[in-house]
C-alpha cells in the first residue's frame, strides 16, 4: 500500500521534472541561436518572418497589460464578496451566491473568449470609447470575472478558519461588522487572502483562450487598455497550432517563451511566499 | 441611545465601600440594595431563547455598581447566557431572541431605539479563553480607542489600561511585540486591559479564570477585588470557591426540567455572598453549595 502511495507521488514529480527538462532544452537550444540579451531588451517580435526578430518585452508587456485589468476587476471584488460571505450574509443569500458563483468558474473559458469578443468590446464602443476590435481591456476584464470566483472561494475559506472568539472579542469592545471584518478577520486571514491572489494573478498571467480570442495577436509594447495586444500566451498557443517545423527556430521560440511564462509565475509565487510570512498574524 | 447624559447623572459614589455584611435586605424578590451603590441592571423577566427553544426564563435580578457580582450554578443553567444579553451578545449568535426587560440605569437594553454597538462601548466583556488579537500587544490594548474614534493621547490610554489591568510592568519594554507570546494569564490581563481602554462602566468576564493556573488565576481575582472600585463587575464562574472569595452578591442559578422536556435554566436565588454560601434561603442553593447538587 505504502508502495503503491509513494509510486504516485514519485509519478507526480518525475512528470514535474519531466516538463521542466521538456521546456530547457529547446530552451537553451534557442538561446545558443539568438542571444538572451536580444531577447529580453529588444521590443521588436517578429520570430516567424524574415529577417526574423526576437525581442519579447511586447509579450511581456501585453500579458502584463490583460493582467492588470484582471486584477482591477477579480482582487477587490473577489475580496468584497469573501468578506460579505463570510461576515455578512445571511444563510440564504450565501445558499443562493455560492452556487452562482461556481457556475461562473464553470464556465468554458472559449465562451468567454467570444463574449468579451462580441458582447464587451461592442458594448464599450457603444459607449462611445474608441477600443480596437481586438484589446487588452475587455479580455482583461472577462480574465477577471473568470477568476472571481477562484478570490472569493479561497479568501472566504481562509476568513471563515479566523476563530469566532477575535470576532467576539472585537464586538466586545463595540466595534461594528465592517470594522471587525477589515481589521480583524481580514488581517488574521492574509495569508490565505494573499495565497488566493497568487493563484489569481498566476492564473490570469497564464490564461490562454481568452486573450486568443479577445486581445488579438499583434506584438505592441504598450499598456494602453484599448490596444490590440499579444501575451506570451497566445503566442504560445497560435504558434504552436500553426505549421512550424519541428526543430526550426520558431519551433524553439515557443519553448523560450514558455520557459519565460514559468520563471515569471515561479518567482511571483516565491515572492509571494515571501510576504506573506512577513506580513501575516497567526493566530494560535 | 442617551448614553452620556446617563452617566453623568449616574456619578460613580467613589470611596464608598461597603462590605458583603452591610447589604441591607436580603433574597425576596432576587433584590439585594446596599446602600450607596446605584442599581446599574435590573432585569425583569428576563429570558433567552434559542431558535425557539426556551434556555433562560424569568430572571429577576439587579446588579449594583462598584461591586462584583457572581452568578454560579450547574452546567447549563444559563448563567453564561444571562451574562450575555447584558451587553446584547447575544445577538451576534443567530437563532437567539431575548424576552422581558433590562434596564441598564434605567433604559432597556432591548428598547427599540438602542443601538447595541452603543451599549457594548459601555458594557466591556472578557471571555472564557483569552482571546487576544494576533496584533502586538500595544495594537491590541489600542484596538477598542481606535475604533470607537478616541485617537487623542493613545499611548497614555493604552498605558493607563495595562497599569490597571496590573500588566505594565511585565510588557511595558516589548509593547510591540506579538500579543500571543504572552503566557495564558498574561493574555487575560491583556484582554481586560483591553476592554478597560474604552472606559467602560461595566466589566463582565465569563468564566474568566477557567484556562488559567492557579497563579494567574490568583493574579484576575486581585485584580476583579481593584477594578470593583471603579467598575461594576459581573462574573461567571464555575468554580465556587472563587465567588465565595472575590464577590459581594452571589446569584445561583439551576436548572428546572421543563414539562416537555427542554431544560431551562432559571435563577433560584440572590444574596450577600457569605449568606448564600452559610445560610441560603432555598433549599436547591444549598444543595448545590454543600456539594449534594452538582
Amino acid at each position: 500500500m505504502i508502495g503503491a502511495l509513494a509510486l504516485c507521488a514519485a509519478i507526480s514529480i518525475l512528470v514535474t521534472v519531466g516538463i521542466v527538462i521538456a521546456l530547457l532544452v529547446p530552451s537553451l537550444q534557442f538561446f545558443g541561436e539568438v542571444s538572451p540579451v536580444e531577447f529580453f531588451t529588444t521590443t521588436d517580435w517578429a520570430p516567424l518572418f524574415k529577417p526574423a526578430s526576437f525581442g519579447v518585452l511586447p509579450l511581456i508587456v501585453g500579458t502584463l497589460n490583460t493582467t492588470l485589468w484582471a486584477c482591477v476587476v477579480c482582487l477587490p471584488l473577489g475580496l468584497a464578496t469573501a468578506i460579505y460571505l463570510s461576515e455578512y450574509a445571511h444563510p440564504k443569500a450565501r445558499a443562493v451566491i455560492k452556487p452562482v458563483l461556481e457556475v461562473l468558474a464553470g464556465i468554458p473559458t472559449v465562451v468567454l473568449g467570444y463574449f468579451a469578443l462580441t458582447f464587451l468590446t461592442p458594448l464599450l464602443r457603444t459607449l462611445g470609447w474608441q477600443v480596437e476590435i481586438f484589446n487588452a481591456f475587455s479580455a482583461g476584464i472577462i480574465i477577471g470575472i473568470l477568476l472571481l470566483p477562484t478570490v472569493a472561494s479561497l479568501s472566504e475559506d481562509a476568513m471563515k478558519a479566523v476563530p469566532s472568539s477575535l470576532r467576539e472579542g472585537s464586538f466586545g469592545l463595540g466595534a461594528n461588522r465592517f470594522q471587525v471584518s477589515t481589521r480583524v478577520v481580514v488581517p488574521a486571514a492574509i495569508s490565505g487572502i494573499a495565497a488566493s491572489f497568487v493563484l489569481a494573478i498566476s492564473r490570469a498571467i497564464g490564461e490562454t483562450t481568452i486573450v486568443l480570442i479577445a486581445a488579438g495577436q499583434l506584438a505592441q509594447t504598450t499598456m494602453r487598455p484599448g490596444s490590440t495586444v499579444e501575451t506570451m500566451t497566445a503566442f504560445i498557443a497560435a504558434t504552436g497550432a500553426g505549421d512550424v517545423p519541428v526543430g526550426s527556430i520558431s519551433y524553439k521560440t515557443i519553448f523560450a517563451v514558455g520557459l519565460t511564462l514559468f520563471v515569471i509565475t515561479f518567482v511571483l509565487n516565491i515572492f509571494a511566499i515571501r510576504m506573506v510570512r512577513r506580513f501575516r498574524e497567526v493566530y494560535e | 441611545m442617551d448614553a452620556q447624559s446617563d452617566s453623568a447623572e449616574h456619578q460613580r459614589p467613589t470611596g464608598i465601600h461597603l462590605d458583603a455584611a452591610a447589604v441591607a435586605h436580603p433574597a425576596v424578590g432576587g433584590s439585594v440594595a446596599p446602600m450607596g451603590r446605584e442599581t446599574v441592571f435590573d432585569c425583569q423577566g428576563l429570558g433567552v431563547r434559542y431558535h425557539g427553544t426556551r434556555a433562560l426564563r424569568d430572571v429577576d435580578l439587579q446588579i449594583h455598581s462598584h461591586a462584583v457580582t457572581a452568578l454560579i450554578g450547574p452546567s447549563g443553567c444559563g448563567k453564561s447566557t444571562f451574562l450575555r444579553c447584558l451587553n446584547r451578545m447575544n445577538d451576534l449568535i443567530p437563532g437567539a431572541a431575548v424576552d422581558g426587560a433590562c434596564l441598564y440605569h434605567g433604559e432597556n437594553l432591548y428598547g427599540p431605539d438602542i443601538d447595541a454597538i452603543e451599549v457594548r462601548k459601555r458594557i466591556g466583556m472578557v471571555f472564557q479563553k483569552p482571546n487576544p488579537f494576533p496584533k502586538s500587544i500595544y495594537d491590541n490594548v489600542a484596538f477598542g480607542p481606535r475604533v470607537l474614534g478616541m485617537k487623542d493621547s493613545l499611548d497614555d490610554r493604552v498605558e493607563q489600561a495595562l497599569r490597571r489591568a496590573a500588566l505594565w510592568d511585565e510588557v511595558k519594554d516589548r509593547l510591540k511585540s506579538g500579543a500571543l507570546g504572552l503566557s495564558g494569564g498574561q493574555q487575560q490581563r491583556l484582554c481586560i486591559a483591553r476592554a478597560l481602554a474604552v472606559e467602560p462602566d461595566v466589566i463582565l468576564m465569563d468564566e474568566p479564570c477557567s484556562a488559567l493556573d492557579p497563579i494567574s488565576t490568583a493574579a484576575i481575582e486581585d485584580l476583579m477585588m481593584t477594578l470593583k472600585n471603579d467598575y461594576t463587575v459581573v462574573i461567571v464562574t464555575h468554580n465556587m470557591q472563587q465567588a465565595a472569595r472575590v464577590a459581594d452578591i452571589t446569584a445561583f442559578f439551576s436548572v428546572d426540567q421543563g414539562e416537555t422536556g427542554p431544560r431551562t435554566g432559571v435563577l433560584i436565588e440572590v444574596d450577600a455572598t457569605d449568606r448564600i454560601f452559610t445560610k441560603p434561603a432555598n433549599e436547591r442553593t444549598e444543595a448545590y453549595v454543600t456539594g449534594r447538587f452538582g
